[in-house]
């Protein structure tokens, strides 16, 4: 950060927006930002490799349908046949065969390799969505405090401040608890309105974290030299707002929100494991486990939909972490 | 600083306000938004078996027609100097300080809270010394040593670590080492303190390790990357460069500025958790006050979620209040500034 004592200051300090002007001191070629980020995160083998995975995982979300039809059996089905009735565990400890990837459940025998992949399609499609409304939430909110300053400001941080205070997994169990009751009143019933309740939840709950971040980034980037140039060129408002200012949050935001998706999935698969979430007998990771906490002689039953938690969010951690170090200069490893 | 005091204070009671607002709101409002009505509300608290006509007259005498407002300044009032629920065949007690009485089981909130507090309390504390010293003491250590291999496998253990759900960590240690091996105490176990010390620390050493590891994980993470910016700065170099001893230089210039921020973040934590480690309650069957929460949500017992509610936000709000005020017996910039 520092410059070395015998450097030249004031030349070194020059030469790299000479260069990023494109003044073509040795043919250096403009890099976008995406260029570079691009660049390093291909060095980065974890986060590639993390990468891979998120998208393998996406893929089985969306063609969960598609997957069980091949390789396994509807998600709901019952196979008493594979279970033992003196004991109610499946046969053979559990029933893993080329037919039954990876066992069937105690008791009714559903499949779990059909279960395990439904549970991608829940878990995915509230985390991301939850990180969605959280991003959209945030980067207004954020914007907003940053940019305008003053009360807008004050208003926005206290209102984050009293949101971070909230005990989240309580609240979040209560909000959910308490429109659950009254779901007759909504409209919507079943999967649909819990799904939704919990995007809904999840998303508005975690905003202040993004919106943090981003008023920081905003606050600082409303106060740099290309923000006067435009304001000095005659710019207004909106136009500063959103060509030079939200371009620059790009970044930041893409960031937080690959770094948030793994909480979220923690917290959707907390809030089913507590039985608050999406509710039986639509297969979901938590409540999987939830189920397996009374079976635990039968280990592979709770085993699977743990490592389907787990290999999820280290995906989604490990290519957080590479786009963080990627996309932020100042990183280092 | 006694200014500061008095400012944080006002702050913390306005916090305290917002927040008894929107967990009243949660409760209140929310629910009429989604259509329910004041009788749905009476019934929610008459149990199923009440008929139509003694429901309308419960919810008149218990004032679910009110403005809300009226309805808000009630429940606080219960709170500094207790109430009275008639509910037409009787009246009900709650003394101060009522955080909501359960008509399903006929009693208040705040009795059951303080009986589990010492479980959540015993639960969060023993974790917290155990994740903040592990979590520290590995990520400095990593620090030191960038890019070795104790660094890439603390760092790697750390990722697995924040990745794992508590709930099945927990289930598996609890499989493991209470069921098979059989040298922890089996789940639900727990002995008072004063009852029995050392039973205390070995019914609850499986849920501390368990809950510590989680958040030792982030700790070790968090305590790295502030060791490794601190340590390039340039009094780190003017303190070598005065000769002192590296051991010194760690511990009292480095560490010390990077512990800082971990700090705030740990008094909050600790915040959340004493108002119900929910997960790791649920999993290890502690009755503890998360535990309270899941069970009154499981048989939807409004009032108990809304009393829990309210006191986990108190708590969180408490704790940050704490947290600033050390603040600012620690770093002089924050008092003056």
């Amino acid at each position: 950060m520092t410059a070395p004592l015998d450097a030249p200051g004031k030349t070194t300090e020059v030469v790299p927006e000479a260069v990023l002007a494109g003044a073509g001191v040795k043919a250096v070629q403009g890099r976008s930002l995406g260029q570079i980020a691009w660049m390093h995160l291909k060095r980065d083998k974890v986060a590639l490799l993390g990468a891979g995975v998120v998208i393998l995982l996406i893929v089985i979300a969306i063609f969960a349908p598609l997957i069980v039809d091949v390789f396994g059996h509807p998600p709901n089905e019952f196979h008493q046949e594979m279970i033992d009735t003196s004991t109610m565990t499946p046969k053979g400890g559990t029933g893993i065969s080329g037919d039954f990837l990876f066992g069937v459940e105690p008791v009714n025998g559903r499949d779990l390799f059909s279960r395990v992949v439904y549970g991608a399609r829940i878990s995915l499609l509230i985390a991301v969505l939850a990180t969605m409304l959280s991003v959209v939430i945030g980067t207004v909110m954020g914007v907003m405090a940053g940019y305008f300053g003053g009360w807008v400001d004050t208003v926005i941080s206290r209102t984050m401040d009293v949101f971070l205070a909230f005990p989240l997994l309580v609240f979040a169990m209560a909000l959910v608890g308490v429109l659950g009751q009254f779901e007759k009143n909504l409209g919507v019933t079943g999967d649909t309105l819990r799904i939704g309740l919990l995007i809904f939840v999840i998303g508005f709950f975690n905003w202040p974290y993004i919106g943090r971040i981003i008023r920081g980034q905003t606050l600082s980037l409303r106060e740099r030299e290309f923000v006067d140039a435009a304001r000095s060129l005659g710019a207004r408002g909106p136009y500063i707002l959103f060509r030079e200012i939200l371009p620059n949050l790009i970044a930041p935001i893409l960031i937080y929100a690959t770094l948030l998706i793994p909480t979220n999935v923690m917290f959707e698969a907390a809030l089913s494991f507590l039985g608050v979430g999406i509710q039986a007998p639509t297969a979901t990771w938590g409540g999987m486990i939830s189920q397996a906490v009374k079976f635990y002689n039968v280990p592979h039953f709770m085993f699977f939909p743990g490592m389907a938690i787990f290999i999820t969010v280290l995906a989604f951690n490990l290519f957080g972490d590479g786009l963080r170090d990627a996309l932020d200069p100042k990183s280092s490893r | 600083m006694v200014t500061y005091i008095i400012r944080r204070l006002i702050g913390a009671v306005l916090m305290l306000v917002i927040v008894s607002m929107v967990t009243f709101s949660i409760f209140f409002v929310v629910p009429r938004i989604a259509g329910a009505t004041a009788e749905g509300f009476a019934s929610r608290y008459m149990g199923r078996s009440a008929n139509a006509e003694m429901i309308a007259v419960t919810a008149e005498k218990l004032g679910f027609n009110d403005p809300l407002p009226v309805q808000y300044g009630r429940w606080i009032s219960g709170v500094f100097v207790g109430s009275e629920y008639d509910t037409g065949a009787t009246i009900e007690e709650c003394p101060a300080p009522c955080f909501g009485y359960s008509f399903i089981r006929r009693q208040p909130v705040w009795p059951d809270l303080v009986d589990r507090i010492p479980v959540t309390l015993s639960l969060a504390s023993g974790a917290a010394v155990i994740w903040l010293l592990c979590g520290v003491a590995t990520g400095v250590l990593s620090a030191l040593r960038k890019g070795t291999v104790f660094d890439r496998a603390a760092m790697s253990i750390a990722l697995a670590g924040v990745s794992l759900p508590v709930f099945f960590t927990g289930i598996v240690s609890l499989v493991i080492f209470s069921y098979g091996l059989g040298i922890t105490a089996p789940g639900g176990s727990f002995t008072p303190f004063l009852e029995n010390p050392v039973e205390w620390a070995y019914s609850l050493l499986l849920p501390w390790i368990t809950l510590a590891f989680l958040y030792a994980a982030s700790y070790a993470r968090l305590t790295r990357a502030g060791m490794l910016e601190t340590m390039s700065e340039d009094y780190i170099r003017t303190a070598r460069a005065k000769g002192m001893k590296e051991s010194r230089v760690v511990v009292r210039h480095g560490l010390r500025a990077a512990l800082t921020p971990i700090l705030t973040i740990f008094g909050l934590d600790l915040g959340l958790l004493l108002g119900g480690a929910v997960l790791t309650e649920s999993t290890f069957s502690l009755k503890g006050i998360g535990d309270y929460a899941v069970q009154a949500i499981v048989t939807n017992d409004l009032p108990k979620i809304m009393g829990v509610t309210m006191v986990a936000a108190l708590f969180v709000v408490l704790a940050s209040l704490i947290v600033d005020l050390l603040y600012a017996v620690v770093d002089p910039r924050v008092r003056l500034g």
